[in-house]
């Protein structure tokens, strides 16, 4: 392979002693940047966990309404992309950019795979009026959407008594229903912007690994966006079973 | 670049090359004027309230437009002045010339945080003309999310803001890290780089936080759906944990690297070794832990369990460990000192005793039960303008009279700038300690007319405002003159400092060190 253009980056930067001191200085604030992406998901996690305490009924209806064979889908497709993420790491590490240059590509296909699967949830959620905004949230066609798709064993139904009325037996109050979708789109939307972020960055490193710029001494760039993948795909690991599942 | 006789303010030219330079001492320079402005700005509101306040009776402002006026007094004065002005500016200048590094660890992310910081605020000031917020400075919810439209705009500014000092404490932490000189070991940092370290950890740890609850308002008000609204079964209490829970941490961001510029002052001007360094150094790390677990003390009348008060009260006053190891040292660095009362040491002195005073009303504040007696009374608003503008201003006016020689290669007038120190001092004292008493009184804060019983107190601190004012706006016009028309000071050390940024030319090269310096010892080694 071509090493021409590796060479010129054997250089380091001008406030850097060598290529080493960069390297590990890169992998540390990418680490730390890490740090404060878990703490602001922490903070959407924490609203969760409270709200579903004060709203279990609900929180569990809504859950039922997603579907669960996409998200399992969606599940798999992202683990896919971190092996051929780390497998694209480990290649650049070796100085073979062109096989790198494959892995990512596969590593994009997949995170395009899950936009796509989750713009056909998006709109089947936004055609059953339960999108929480701009005044499209359908109240009754909420209910009755989530009211259809329970657990055969749930042994309670949502319902929207009006003022005065009283919920009949085996009744919940809905109302916080439209809550559960406010963080559903919230958390998977910040996420959704995540893995879009992500696809920008994998271009980037495509062009660059095209020309040959990585080597053994110098892959900081694909190591930092390979973290960044890993855990954004964490975050996934957790959202899927508290949002699909439980 | 480098050229023979060259300083980092003139190796280039034209509003272009400042704009974007990643040099860290330009970058400095460029927070420097911004947060000067913010300053006034902000200055400004404060001495408009206080004319307002003058008389019992509404004197020029209706309700509103001191609600108003308040608010973007205090989202100013915390969001755009005192979180930025000790690391963004004079962290950003000192920190990589007492590390023996040539610059922080990522110059471009640093220029990054500059804008950052520029897009935020004229995202908050355009809010202005869409009527302006009323909320305060703490954004509450259920009303900030039913008040002006303007909420949304100034709430949106603040969460850009704080991925300028987010990117900030990132680039510092890894700075620290990784770009010390040879033999600048951690337990030979100077002492400000230890409390912009303990600072840094507290942005990165806790600030993205804060962006995703204002993020979450921003959505609430966008998209017309309530998160904390309890009209639609959200809880407004989660709001205030979410946002104590930086906002308490963001006033050690405020409070430690200011007490890291003290270090420096009192050791430079006693000329005399640092009373226990380590434990000034580890309180810094002690204050940012436990400023973590203590944000329960904002909520004590907020239907928070009494359990709960209970703990948040006693680890409040935790707190008070740490801080009182470090007035501590320092005093006992002063002991025996040949103590040279130069303009920066006035303003450590003014910081020692008013911040003494802020932190001990701060202990009363943290007794749950008399809280219920004082919470949002004047008594509140004293103390933390004693921790805030007598603390963290003070140490951060300290800091620009320090460094300033090394900063531009001036000197300003000393004698002027020691009457800059008094001035504030007098007029800090005569503006708030009348508001101590007028709260503990029940005297509530927040309202633009009051009782005629606490016209005295009023008139008293409106006075004071004046004082105080005048003592700050001199101290920035020396400033100005100097930077224009000051004498120059082309010597390397004026005060007799040990740190390694005064071993560099004054104003230093570009690249900071012609050759990387090694580092033997610990710093303040006088005697």
């Amino acid at each position: 392979m071509s090493t021409a253009s590796y060479d010129k980056k054997e250089q380091a930067a001008h406030h850097f002693k060598d290529l080493n001191q960069q390297h590990d200085a890169g992998k540390e604030g990418v680490w730390l940047f890490m740090a404060t992406e878990i703490m602001m998901f922490g903070g959407l996690f924490v609203g969760y966990f409270i709200y579903r305490f004060m709203f279990p009924d609900t929180y569990m209806a809504g859950g039922d309404s997603l579907n669960w064979y996409l998200g399992a889908f969606n599940t798999l497709v992202l683990l896919l992309s971190s092996f051929t993420m780390a497998q694209a790491v480990t290649e650049t590490m070796k100085g073979n950019n062109q096989k790198a240059y494959k892995l990512i590509v596969v590593t994009t296909l997949c995170a395009f795979a899950f936009m796509v699967v989750k713009y056909f949830e998006y709109t089947a959620k936004i055609d059953h009026g339960l999108f929480p905004g701009f005044d499209m949230w359908n109240a009754q066609s909420a209910i009755e959407y989530a009211n259809n798709h329970l657990r055969s064993d749930a042994g309670f139904t949502l319902a929207l008594p009006a003022a005065g009325e009283t919920l009949g037996a085996g009744q919940v109050d809905g109302s916080s229903l439209k809550l559960f979708f406010v963080l559903y789109f919230c958390m998977t939307g910040l996420h959704g912007l995540h893995i879009t972020i992500g696809i920008g960055l994998m271009f980037w490193l495509m062009k660059r690994l095209k020309n040959n710029e990585f080597g053994p001494k110098y892959y900081t760039a694909v190591e930092g966006v390979g973290l960044y993948w890993h855990i954004v795909d964490v975050i996934w690991i957790f959202l899927f079973p508290l949002m699909y599942l439980i | 670049m480098g050229a023979h006789g060259g300083n980092y303010i003139n190796c280039e030219k034209g509003l272009w090359s400042w704009l974007t330079t990643i040099d860290h001492k330009r970058i400095a320079l460029m927070y420097f004027i911004a947060i000067m402005f913010f300053f006034l700005v902000g200055g400004l509101f404060a001495i408009l309230l206080r004319l307002e306040l003058f008389t019992p009776e509404p004197l020029f402002m209706d309700g509103d437009m001191y609600n108003r006026a308040m608010t973007l007094h205090g989202s100013i004065m915390v969001f755009m002045v005192i979180i930025p002005g000790v690391p963004a500016l004079l962290g950003n200048f000192a920190l990589p010339l007492m590390i023996g590094a040539k610059d922080v660890a990522f110059p471009k992310i640093n220029l990054a945080s500059w804008y950052c910081l520029m897009i935020g605020a004229i995202i908050a000031f355009l809010s202005l003309f869409w009527g302006g917020v009323d909320t305060g400075w703490t954004f509450y919810t259920p009303y900030s999310s039913k008040s002006a439209d303007a909420v949304a705009m100034v709430v949106f500014g603040a969460f850009v803001m704080g991925f300028s000092s987010i990117l900030t404490g990132l680039n510092f932490i890894v700075t620290i890290h990784k770009l010390r000189a040879p033999g600048m070991t951690m337990m030979r940092l100077p002492l400000f780089v230890w409390s912009l370290y303990a600072t840094a950890i507290i942005q990165v740890i806790a600030t993205p936080v804060l962006g995703i609850t204002l993020l979450l308002l921003t959505v609430e008000r966008v998209f017309g759906v309530g998160i904390f609204d309890p009209a639609m079964g959200g809880d407004p209490v989660l709001f205030q944990h979410f946002f104590w829970f930086y906002s308490h941490p963001a006033v050690y961001i405020m409070i430690i690297p200011a007490m890291g510029i003290i270090s420096e002052i009192i050791a430079t001007f006693s000329q005399k070794t640092i009373f226990g360094y380590k434990a000034i150094a580890f309180s810094s790390l002690g204050i940012a832990a436990v400023s973590f677990i203590v944000w329960g003390h904002h909520m004590f009348v907020s239907g928070q369990s009494v359990l709960a008060g209970s703990i948040f009260s006693v680890l409040t006053m935790l707190v008070g460990v740490p801080t009182a190891i470090k007035l501590f040292n320092w005093v006992a660095t002063m002991y025996k000192g040949r103590v040279k009362l130069d303009t920066p040491m006035l303003y450590a002195i003014n910081f020692l005793s008013l911040f003494t005073i802020g932190g001990l009303t701060g202990l009363f504040l943290a007794a749950f039960n008399i809280d219920v007696h004082l919470h949002d009374t004047y008594f509140v608003v004293a103390h933390f303008h004693y921790v805030m503008l007598g603390g963290a201003l003070m140490g951060f006016f300290g800091g620009l009279f320090y460094w300033f020689p090394k900063m531009t290669g001036k000197m300003y007038n000393e004698m002027l700038g020691r009457v800059t120190a008094l001035m504030t001092f007098v007029g800090f004292n005569v503006t708030f300690i009348p508001q101590f008493i007028m709260g503990s009184q029940g005297m509530p804060r927040r309202y633009h007319t009051y009782d005629g019983v606490f016209t005295p107190y009023h008139v008293t601190s409106t006075i004071g405002s004046w004082i105080l004012a005048g003592g700050f706006i001199l101290a920035i016009y020396l400033l100005t003159r100097a930077f224009f028309k000051g004498e120059a000071c082309t010597e390397k050390n004026p005060w007799g400092g040990t740190t390694l940024e005064w071993t560099v030319d004054s104003p230093p090269i570009h690249e900071n060190f012609t050759e990387i310096p090694t580092v033997t010892g610990r710093p303040y080694e006088y005697r």
